[in-house]
């Protein structure tokens, strides 16, 4: 945010346009005719936002667009009158029905619901049941909803903290006693988050899923309102008590996909489509008609069960993703910053080059606690192989199975702030909790399909993508 | 069936064929308070498009790559309500599937990556349009969300962009204002909207359009069309809009006095734009015909019910077939009585059609009952259900005999929405000319495409930032502007050329090989550029004249006419060579031997009259002179030496 910007009247503009538009008492939201080198324009003067430059006026025309005028074409403003957006969101009520589970639905940023003030383009979340329903009047057929903010931060900000204030906070709820709990999370960590949920409630007695939208929910084209009615359903009627990320599966509006919270991640940037569970097959498919699972290895509803709550964590553990050339000093800088853990991302069956070895070897005399998992996401890290990898792990290099790189960083952190000691954290880190680590890859697992080769070309042209 | 004194009709317009394309005079426009706008999108000429690095201008009609479902949502407004638009197309219930192509689709498209930043080559085209049209350029572009909810762009909004609005164009004694001037991303093509799916091409997806909005000041169907072929020209002289099928596109605003501004989308060639707009005039004083009509009676919007009456056992064992069929196949048949109309459902409102083809046109937009025909009326003139039948429905409906009833069917659902767009468009008849969206048909006449969406259902694009307009770029484009047709008249009549001549070469493809060629005229030469222009529009001989194809010809030829090398006659006719103007000696020379040879022939002696004589002299002598040595010099050669003859 730069220095000098008013938020009173003249809402965002700062000098030399605020001088401008001071002199000629011209606030925002008066309707106004600019008279300008450029000729006249006439409309409605809308707030600057903070991210755009001090040179322009901001007007809405009559037809509804919006331009910009720079200040220095601006040769006088006649104001006609004023204009104010009052932005009000009526209140509507959640209906109750005494015949229908109890859902909670806990913020914590994106917005998967949300309502457009047409004026100035602002996005206003849409969160209280109230505001849900007038948004997605279907959950009201799925279930009562109630609704908490727990956070409001964009997920890229989103840390062990907040890992560990909701997991309390669903714990705190399971006790009270609900049918299931949907989670609204921004997109960009949902799978760091989905993992430390998983680890930091174990034995949950209910369904525990994770949603938000890849495209805004203000938008006629979102993804927000079918994640959120697929996540509501399966919060109120499934039997999968897991931590589960509920987002679409094709990109097609055809149905969406339960990944168990440990093998989940976000793999495109933008694409509805970006969850994907690897390394296996997902939980279930979700639709308007049900959940359907896909597998039967999964742990099921059962209200008397007792959660277990472990929200502790360690944040001195650092990831690093391994690179040709990497230098020693970046692993000597963590151990020196006082770092407990590193995982590694290591590239092929989980290698690192040999000027690393020293710095390495100085990590395991500090006590420091290194894992390794594989770059390539997919595949087991397996350091017998090759004569690296055995060098490795002399150097106290511990590998991590299968287990994904920021799934492993999260779980390090979370066995650290259990225990220091190297066997008890090493018990810890290679004993599955949920799947973090699998048995077997089965030949489904990895399934990266290549566009162009002729079979796939059919396959893709004959379904909806 | 033969209406009672109460339902007479009283405005003379209903009991009179509507009068024909053509027929009317600009004072019948006027006195009817015709108003007609302009909205003329045309494709930019680039490499990609707007807001991705796709290959612009790929079409391929018959194959595809891969298909995507989507389902059109409507969003909130403002005041916790759907829009009127938004909550129309959710009441259908398409499905939505999009055909791509790998070569012209990329993730932006299908709304599955964010926008890329705007293509510079468009934003350049865009904005010389805009100083075309002597507009006001905006500083800052600003890209706002406009939506569009038929599911014909995947986003369901449209980003476009206003750079320059107020501009002016001069037409007849007027002129005509143009409002703005936008940049836009073009929609899909519809393939097919059949039930409740509808399928669309993606290839047009993102295409560059500059869109060119007039204020509403035409005032006859012939002005529409003059200004959208001035508009279209002007585009086409910038150089930046793409030519051919499909790259222009019109839409038109017609409204009459105490009608509605009613907007017909994709009217197929300016040709059209008379006689749509000239059809929809008279539809709308029609609407208001009926309006008046209906208040005489006492029918309000209240009056009318949308209760659907199902009739289905009243019209069992039906012999009116697509009835017949439908129930076989398990639809049931409403029923919904119109009090009041009686005599208004056949009321003429475009040629060859009556109202009720509006309320079968909500039917089947709206409740996806796009079986033609989708309902039958009692009132009706054409065969539907036999006489009794139609008595035990009027009687199911609790109505009086003569009270006009509308019969509709399929399935549940839909029947129920149908029976509901029927009475909302009874409702809309009271109050008069509904505001809507209308289709261009291909017969002239229009139907219902969707109800107007409003100036609010435009927000800012938060994904790009606003785009600043430097001095620079400006004042490089406006260096560069062509002059418009009236500048280039004012040109042509400052340098002497002729008031008809001036004003087809304005317009013509020489231009740009007129100007080049006319600064190889020097001044006061004989050869002027009156006499240029006259060549290079009525020359016999077929030569390009475009400044590319065939520039050094022109060239060297005006060069040679300048000089007196060539003589104009020669220009005329010559093909590839041009002869050279004969020098005196050797024109004596010529002739001489012409003259000669035409003696010899045996018979300069010839007719009695001296104008056919000379004729005859001339008609010997010119062909080995011809380009050579002007015609008048011969003629003069001639008299004498005929005389000398005799």
């Amino acid at each position: 945010m730069s220095t000098g910007s008013d938020n009173g009247e003249f809402k965002g503009y700062r000098s030399p346009t605020l001088d401008l538009l001071r002199a000629q008492q011209a606030p925002v939201w008066s309707e106004a005719t600019l008279h300008t080198s450029r000729g006249d324009f006439s409309g409605l003067i809308l707030p600057r936002s903070e991210t755009a430059d001090a040179d322009h006026i901001v007007l809405k025309l009559e037809t509804g667009y919006n331009i910009g005028v720079r200040h220095d074409t601006v040769r006088r403003i006649t104001v006609h009158g004023r204009k104010e957006a009052r932005y009000q969101i009526p209140e509507r009520q959640f209906p109750h029905d005494p015949g229908k589970p109890r859902v909670k639905l806990l913020g914590t940023g994106g917005t998967i619901a949300s309502r457009l003030d047409y004026r100035t383009g602002a996005v206003i979340p849409a969160f209280s049941p109230g505001e849900l329903y007038g948004s997605v009047p279907e959950l009201a057929d799925i279930c009562n909803m109630e609704t908490e903010k727990l956070y409001g931060v964009f997920s890229e900000n989103m840390g062990p903290e907040q890992w560990m204030g909701t997991a309390r906070a669903i714990a705190a709820e399971v006790e009270k006693g609900v049918a299931g709990i949907v989670v609204g999370h921004g997109t960009d960590t949902m799978h760091h988050t989905a993992a430390a949920l998983s680890f930091m409630l174990q034995d949950l007695p209910v369904p525990v899923v994770m949603v938000g939208s890849q495209r805004s929910s203000d938008r006629p084209s979102s993804d927000a309102a079918i994640n959120l009615m697929n996540a509501t359903r399966t919060a109120a009627t499934s039997d999968i008590a897991e931590v589960m990320v509920c987002m679409f599966g094709p990109t097609s509006d055809e149905y969406g996909l339960l990944h168990r919270g440990t093998r989940v991640r976000k793999m495109h940037s933008s694409y509805r489509s970006t969850f994907r569970t690897l390394s296996d097959i997902p939980l279930a498919k979700v639709d308007a008609v049900g959940v359907t699972p896909l597998r039967d290895d999964y742990r099921r509803r059962a209200a008397a069960r007792k959660v277990d709550l472990k929200a502790v964590f360690d944040d001195r553990v650092s990831l690093v993703y391994y690179y040709p050339n990497m230098k020693p000093d970046i692993i000597d800088s963590l151990i020196d910053n006082g770092y407990r853990g590193i995982v590694i991302a290591g590239t092929g069956l989980g290698h690192v080059n040999k000027p690393l070895y020293p710095a390495l070897d100085r990590a395991r005399a500090a006590g420091v606690h290194v894992y390794m998992t594989v770059q390539t996401m997919w595949g087991y890290v397996q350091m017998y192989v090759y004569e690296t990898g055995r060098e490795l792990m002399e150097l106290g290099v511990i590998p991590a199975a299968n287990m994904l790189p920021e799934v492993a960083y999260v779980k390090l952190g979370w066995a650290l702030g259990q225990s220091d000691d190297p066997a008890e954290v090493r018990r810890l880190m290679l004993t599955p909790v949920n799947g973090e680590i699998t048995d077997r890859e089965p030949h489904d697992g990895y399934l990266v399909l290549q566009g162009g080769s002729p079979e796939v070309s059919d396959f893709i042209s004959s379904h909806w993508k | 069936m033969s209406l009672s004194s109460r339902y007479r009709l009283s405005d003379p317009w209903l009991l009179q064929p509507l009068p024909a394309w053509g027929t009317l005079t600009d004072d019948d426009y006027h006195a009817l308070g015709f108003r007609c706008g302009l909205e003329i999108h045309q494709q930019l000429l680039t490499a990609r498009k707007l807001f991705c690095r796709c290959p612009a201008g790929r079409y391929h009609r018959d194959r595809h790559d891969a298909e995507i479902l989507r389902h059109m949502r409507p969003t909130l407004s403002e005041m916790g309500e759907y829009d009127g638009t938004a909550l129309m197309e959710f009441k259908t219930r398409k499905e939505i599937v999009y055909l791509l192509d790998r070569e012209t689709v990329c993730t932006y498209e299908m709304d599955d990556a964010p926008p890329f930043e705007m293509d510079d080559d468009a934003l350049d085209g865009s904005l010389l349009m805009a100083m075309l049209l002597g507009c006001n350029v905006v500083s800052e572009v600003h890209i706002t969300r406009k939506q569009y909810l038929d599911g014909s762009i995947p986003t369901f909004f449209q980003r476009t962009a206003i750079v320059g609005t107020d501009g002016r164009v001069p037409f007849g004694a007027r002129g005509v204002r143009i409002r703005q001037i936008s940049l836009e991303e073009d929609s899909c093509r519809e393939v097919s909207d059949k039930g409740h799916r509808r399928v669309y091409r993606t290839d047009r997806l993102g295409m560059p359009l500059i869109e060119t909005v007039t204020d509403p000041d035409m005032r006859t169907p012939q002005e529409a069309m003059a200004v959208g072929q001035l508009l279209r020209w002007l585009a086409r002289s910038g150089g930046m809009v793409r030519t051919g099928a499909g790259a222009a596109r019109q839409d038109v605003n017609v409204s009459v006095e105490g009608g509605t501004r009613v907007e017909i989308k994709g009217v197929p060639s300016l040709r059209e734009v008379g006689r749509l707009t000239h059809n929809e005039a008279l539809r709308q004083r029609s609407l208001l015909g009926i309006r008046s009509e209906l208040a005489r009676r006492g029918v309000t919007a209240e009056s009318i019910g949308d209760r659907m009456v199902d009739v289905t056992p009243q019209v069992r064992g039906t012999a009116c077939g697509y009835v017949a069929q439908a129930v076989a196949q398990g639809a049931i048949v409403g029923a919904i009585p119109l009090p009041g109309f009686q005599g208004l459902l056949e009321a003429p409102t475009q040629p060859r059609t009556s109202f009720l083809k509006e309320i079968s046109d909500r039917v089947r937009v709206i409740a996806c009952l796009d079986d033609l025909p989708n309902l039958v009326a009692s009132s009706q003139n054409a065969p539907s259900l036999s006489s009794g039948e139609w008595e035990r429905v009027v009687k199911a409906c609790g109505a009086e005999p003569d009270v006009p009833v509308v019969v509709v069917w399929g399935s549940r659902r839909d029947v129920e929405t149908a029976v509901r767009e029927v009475a909302l468009r009874a409702r809309d008849a009271v109050r008069g000319v509904p505001n809507e969206t209308r289709q261009a048909l291909d017969d002239g006449t229009n139907g219902f495409e969707r109800i107007l969406p409003g100036a609010d259902r435009m927000y800012p694009d938060t994904d790009l930032p606003p785009i600043r307009l430097e001095d620079a770029r400006i004042d490089g484009i406006a260096a560069r502007l062509p002059l418009r047709p009236w500048e280039r008249r004012e040109r042509l009549r400052a340098l002497g050329v002729g008031e008809d001549l001036a004003a087809r070469l304005a317009r013509h493809r020489a231009w740009d090989l007129f100007e080049h060629l006319v600064t190889l005229l020097p001044d006061g030469c004989a050869f002027g550029p009156h006499r240029l222009a006259s060549l290079l529009l009525d020359r016999e001989c077929p030569r390009p004249a475009s400044l590319r194809a065939a520039g050094p010809w022109w060239e060297a030829l005006v060069r040679d006419l300048a000089t007196g090398a060539v003589i104009p006659e020669a220009a005329w006719t010559a093909e590839d060579e041009v002869p050279q103007r004969a020098g005196d000696d050797e024109a004596r020379r010529l002739f001489a031997a012409a003259w000669a040879d035409a003696l010899a022939d045996g018979g300069v002696g010839a007719p009695d009259e001296a104008a056919k004589r000379e004729h005859a002299h001339m008609g010997r002598v010119m062909p080995p002179l011809r380009g050579r040595v002007a015609g008048s010099l011969v003629r003069e050669w001639v008299a004498v030496a005929a005389k000398e003859a005799r």
